[in-house]
C-alpha cells in the first residue's frame, strides 16, 4: 500500500465518520451538499475535461429531478423506479444532442451555445408545462413522511440527515469511481488523441463520434441521478435551481475551480463554491443580497485567468515540482499556443 | 536611408539574425538573397518590428527605430509587403488598398495615389471591386505591392515577392519590381530567385544561417564562383 | 378557430413579431461584431444591456436627466463597459484555449447580476414611458415597438456604411480576416479590439435604450435576453452580421406565433428546438458556407 492509497482511505474513513461526530443539522447538510454538488460535477468533468464544454447539463439535471418527481406525484411510480427512467431519458436525450454535434464536428463555442440552447429548452418546458410541473414556482414531491412515520423507503423520503448522508456518499464514490473507469479505459487513450488532433485520431481508425457519444451518456446520465437525488433531499425544485443558464454556468464553474482534470477536483470545486455562499451568507447575512454572487463571479473570473486548471489541479501540480514526482493527473490540457 | 548595425533578432528563444550590419542608400534598389531559412524573411520582420530586436541599431534616416513599435513603422516611410502577399481576401482590391492608406498622414492623399497605383497597374482598376481572394496569385502581387505604395513610402520593403508564383508570372512580377525602381522609390527586396532579382537591384547582400557571408554590386555576386555554385546552379 | 389569415389577431401578432425581430436583431449585432473580429463569445452580454437599463432607468427617474440624455449615457457606459470587459479581462487570455474567453465572461455575468442585485435590489422597475399605440384597421400596434423596430433597421444600416465606408470600419472587418498582417497597415491590432469592444459595448447600450421602453428591468432579466441572442447569433453563423439579422426574424415570428396559438413558452420552446435542429442541418448557421 502506498501512501496515495493511505491517505484516500483515511480521508474516506474521515467522511464516513463525519455523521458520528456529532456536527449539528446544518453542518451535515452543508456536507451532504458538498458531496451531492461534488457528484454532479465530477459527472460534468466526465466529459468536460475531454474538450467537451456543455453548458447544457442542467437539462440533465432538470431532467432528473422533475421526472422522477412528475412519475412520483402524477403516476405514484417509485424514485426507484424513476431514477433510472430519469436517468435513460437524459442518456437519450444526449445521445440526440450528441450524435449530430460530434458527427458534424460542432465544437468549441458552437458546441458550447448548442448545449446552452438544450438547457434553455428544458427550462422552459418545465415552465410551460406549468399544469403539471407548477411552472416557475416550482414543485414539492408528494409527501408520505410524517412525524410518526419519519421514513419512507418507496417515496425515498428521509427526514433523517445521516441517512441521506451514506445515500448521497454512496452516490458520490460511484461517481469517482465512474469518473476513475472512464479515466482508465480505452475511451482515455482515445479521447485524449480526439481532444488534441481531430483528424489524426480519425485517421488511426479511432471511432471519434462513438467515444464522445459514450461519455456524453455517460455524463448526462450521472447528472440526471444528480438532479433526482438533489429532488428527493430537498423535496423541493423548480425550473431556476435546477435547469437553464443559470445551473448550467454554476456546474461548469464549480468543477473548473476544483479542477476538472483531477478525480477528486470537481468535489473540492464543490467544497470551495459552497463554503464560500454559505460563509458569505453567514458573514454578511441576507440583508445584502447579490454580494455572494457578485464574489462567486470575481472568483470564476480570477480562476479561470490565474488557475485554468483549477485548485485541486494548482495544489498538484505545485506539490509535484517540487517532489519531482510523475503520477498524478494524466491528461494533460492542450498546449496553450503562444502568440 | 536605411541602416542596420549588428542586429541580432529571433523568435522566442531560437536566434534567426546574427550581428548584421546592411545599409540602403535613397534611390538604391538593394536584394537581400541566400537560401530558404537564412534569416531573410527575419531581417525584414525585425526592421518592421514584428519580431523583437535583440541587440543592435536599426536608423531610417538617422531616426533610431529600436523604440518604435511595429504599427509605427509605417509612419516612418516604410512600408512592408509581406511574404505570401497577406492581403485580406474577402476585403475589395480597393478596400485592401485603402488599408494600405490607413495611416493618418496618408488619408488625404488616398485618392492621388488609388488613381496612380491604377495608372500603374490598370489590371488593378479593371478588379477594384473584386475580392482580393478571388484573384490570381501575380494579380495579388499587383495589388499587395500597391497596398505598400498607398502609405506614401520613402522605401519599401519586398518579402519574396516571386515565392508560389508559375515561371511566367514570376517574370511578371521582376517587371513590376524594375517599374517601381523606376518611379524612384528606394527598395529592399529579399529573394530566393537569386539569378532574377539580381538584374533588377544595383547592389546585395548574401545571407547564410542568420549572418552576412558576403556583399557588393549585382554584377560581383553574379560573377563570383561561390555564388554562381551554390545558387545559380552553374 | 377561425381562419388565420382572416383573423386580425393573427395578423398583430405576426407583426409584433416582426417588431420584436427587429429588436433581437439589434442585439445580435452587438454580440456577432464581437465574435466576427475578436473571436470571443460574451456570455455577459445581456447583462451589460442590463446595467445600460439601470443606468437610462435612474437618470431619468431618479436625476430627472431628460430621456434622449439619460439614453446616450446608457450607450456611452456601457461602451465603456465592453472596452473595460475587453482590456482587463478578455486581453490577459486572449492567447488560451478560446473555451476559457467564453467561461471567463460566464463568471462576469454572475459578477454583473450579483452588483445589481446588491445595489439596486430585486425589485422590478419601469420607465413608465409609453407613447400609446398605432391603430391600423382592426390591429393596434404599440409605438415603443415600432420605434425600436425602426432604431434597430437604422442601427443595422448605420453600423454597415460604418463597416463600409470608414477606415476604421475596413479595419474592424480587415483584423477579423489577417490579424497579424495589421502592424504592417500602421494598425495596432490591440487598439482596434479595444475599440470593436467598445462599439459592441455601445450596441448593447443601443439595445439597452430599446429594451428599458418595452420591459422591466431587474438584476436577471439578462437571462431572459440572453440565451435568445446568442441563440440568434449562432443561428445566423457567429460573426455573420446579415445571416443573424435574418435569425432574429425567424426566432421573433416563432415565439410570436407560439405565444399566438399557445404561451409564450411554447414560443421559446419551439423557437430554441428549432434551433437546435438547425444546427445539425446548417451548423454553419443559416447564411454560412462550409469552409
Amino acid at each position: 500500500m502506498n501512501i496515495p492509497m493511505i491517505i484516500k482511505a483515511v480521508g474516506f474513513l474521515a467522511v464516513l465518520s463525519i455523521p458520528a461526530l456529532g456536527f449539528s443539522d446544518y453542518v451535515l447538510h452543508i456536507a451532504i451538499s458538498a458531496l451531492l454538488w461534488g457528484f454532479i460535477y465530477t459527472g460534468w468533468s466526465v466529459m468536460g475535461r475531454f474538450g467537451l464544454v456543455s453548458l447544457g447539463h442542467g437539462a440533465f439535471m432538470g431532467i432528473g429531478a422533475y421526472m422522477v418527481t412528475m412519475l412520483w406525484n402524477h403516476a405514484g411510480i417509485t424514485p426507484w423506479i424513476g431514477i433510472p427512467v430519469a436517468v435513460v431519458v437524459s442518456m437519450a436525450v444526449g445521445f440526440m444532442i450528441g450524435f449530430p454535434c460530434f458527427r458534424f464536428r460542432i465544437t468549441g463555442h458552437y458546441f458550447a451555445l448548442v448545449t446552452l440552447a438544450l438547457s434553455e429548452v428544458v427550462r422552459l418546458l418545465i415552465v410551460a408545462l406549468r399544469d403539471y410541473t407548477g411552472g416557475s414556482l416550482g414543485v414539492t414531491p408528494d409527501s408520505v413522511i410524517s412525524a410518526d412515520t419519519p421514513n419512507s423507503f418507496i417515496a425515498m423520503q428521509f427526514s433523517d440527515k445521516v441517512t441521506w448522508f451514506y445515500i448521497v456518499v454512496a452516490v458520490w464514490v460511484v461517481g469517482l469511481l465512474v469518473w476513475r473507469a472512464v479515466d482508465r479505459s480505452m475511451i482515455r487513450y482515445a479521447m485524449e488523441a480526439v481532444s488534441q488532433e481531430e483528424d489524426a485520431a480519425a485517421s488511426l481508425g479511432v471511432h471519434v463520434t462513438r467515444t464522445k457519444l459514450i461519455v456524453t451518456m455517460i455524463s448526462a446520465g450521472m447528472t440526471a441521478v444528480g438532479g433526482a437525488i438533489y429532488g428527493q433531499y430537498q423535496l423541493y425544485i423548480n425550473p431556476e435551481t435546477t435547469s437553464g443558464i443559470a445551473i448550467s454556468l454554476q456546474i461548469v464553474f464549480a468543477a473548473i475551480a476544483g479542477g476538472m482534470f483531477v478525480q477528486l477536483g470537481p468535489t473540492v470545486g464543490a467544497v470551495i463554491t459552497l463554503l464560500l455562499t454559505e460563509g458569505l451568507r453567514q458573514t454578511v447575512g441576507h440583508d445584502v443580497h447579490g454580494l455572494d454572487v457578485m464574489i462567486y463571479g470575481a472568483m470564476l473570473v480570477l480562476f479561470i485567468i490565474y488557475m485554468p486548471r483549477g485548485v485541486l489541479g494548482r495544489v498538484i501540480e505545485v506539490f509535484e515540482n517540487r517532489t519531482g514526482g510523475t503520477s498524478g493527473p494524466t491528461t494533460q490540457p492542450r498546449p496553450q499556443p503562444g502568440e | 536611408m536605411l541602416e542596420l548595425k549588428n542586429v541580432s533578432a529571433g523568435y522566442g528563444t531560437f536566434q534567426a539574425l546574427f550581428d548584421v550590419s546592411l545599409e540602403v542608400r535613397a534611390g538604391e534598389a538593394v536584394a537581400v538573397i541566400g537560401p530558404n531559412g537564412a534569416g531573410k524573411t527575419s531581417l525584414l520582420r525585425v526592421i518592421s518590428k514584428v519580431i523583437d530586436l535583440n541587440g543592435g541599431e536599426i536608423a531610417m534616416e538617422g531616426v533610431s527605430l529600436n523604440d518604435v513599435p511595429a504599427h509605427k513603422i509605417i509612419e516612418m516611410g516604410i512600408a512592408h509587403v509581406p511574404e505570401h502577399r497577406r492581403l485580406f481576401p474577402r476585403l475589395t482590391v480597393e478596400e485592401n488598398l485603402k488599408m494600405g492608406g490607413f495611416i493618418a498622414s496618408a488619408r488625404s492623399h488616398f485618392d492621388e495615389r488609388l488613381a496612380y497605383v491604377y495608372e500603374l497597374f490598370p489590371r488593378m482598376k479593371e478588379r477594384r471591386h473584386q475580392l482580393a481572394g478571388t484573384m490570381s496569385g501575380g494579380e495579388q502581387q499587383m495589388c499587395a505591392i500597391g497596398r505598400g505604395l498607398m502609405s506614401g513610402p520613402k522605401l519599401l520593403l519586398l518579402d519574396e515577392p516571386s515565392a508560389g508564383l508559375a515561371p511566367v508570372i514570376v517574370q511578371q512580377v521582376f517587371d513590376l519590381v524594375r517599374r517601381i525602381r523606376e518611379e524612384g522609390y528606394t527598395v529592399l527586396i529579399v529573394e530566393q530567385n537569386i539569378q532574377q532579382v539580381l538584374k533588377v537591384v544595383d547592389r546585395a547582400y548574401l545571407l547564410e544561417v542568420g549572418q552576412i557571408k558576403m556583399s557588393g554590386s549585382s554584377r560581383e555576386l553574379l560573377e563570383n564562383d561561390d555564388v554562381r555554385r551554390a545558387y545559380i546552379g552553374l | 378557430m377561425d381562419f388565420p389569415l382572416t383573423d386580425p389577431f393573427f395578423w398583430e401578432t405576426v407583426i409584433q413579431g416582426l417588431l420584436f425581430g427587429g429588436v433581437l436583431a439589434l442585439l445580435s449585432l452587438g454580440l456577432n461584431i464581437i465574435f466576427g473580429v475578436i473571436d470571443v463569445v460574451w456570455i455577459c452580454y445581456a447583462e451589460l444591456i442590463m446595467l445600460g437599463m439601470y443606468t437610462i432607468y435612474f437618470l431619468y427617474s431618479d436625476y430627472g436627466v431628460p430621456l434622449p440624455l439619460a439614453m446616450l449615457a446608457g450607450i456611452l457606459v456601457v461602451a465603456l463597459l465592453g472596452a473595460a470587459l475587453h482590456y482587463f479581462i478578455i486581453r490577459p487570455i486572449l492567447h488560451t484555449e478560446p473555451i476559457n474567453q467564453l467561461l471567463v465572461t460566464g463568471g462576469v455575468l454572475f459578477f454583473l447580476q450579483g452588483f445589481a442585485t446588491l445595489a439596486f435590489s430585486v425589485e422590478f422597475r419601469n420607465l413608465g414611458v409609453s407613447f400609446g399605440s398605432i391603430e391600423a384597421g382592426d390591429m393596434y400596434i404599440p409605438t415603443t415597438r415600432l420605434l425600436a423596430f425602426i432604431v434597430s433597421l437604422v442601427a443595422v444600416v448605420g453600423l454597415w456604411l460604418f463597416l463600409k465606408r470608414t477606415y476604421l470600419g475596413t479595419a474592424i472587418r480587415a483584423i477579423s480576416q489577417d490579424r497579424d498582417v495589421m502592424p504592417l497597415m500602421g494598425v495596432s491590432p490591440g487598439k482596434i479590439y479595444l475599440v470593436t469592444s467598445a462599439l459592441g459595448g455601445g450596441l448593447a447600450g443601443l439595445g439597452a435604450c430599446l429594451l428599458v421602453l418595452l420591459y422591466d428591468i431587474h438584476p436577471a432579466i439578462g437571462l431572459t435576453f440572453g440565451p435568445i441572442t446568442f441563440m440568434v447569433c449562432v443561428m445566423g453563423g457567429l460573426g455573420n452580421m446579415i445571416g443573424g439579422f435574418i435569425a432574429a426574424f425567424i426566432f421573433a415570428e416563432f415565439i410570436a406565433l407560439g405565444g399566438f396559438y399557445a404561451e409564450i413558452e411554447w414560443g421559446y420552446v419551439i423557437a430554441f428546438a428549432f434551433f437546435i435542429v438547425m444546427m445539425f442541418i446548417r451548423p454553419q448557421g443559416i447564411l454560412g458556407s462550409k469552409s
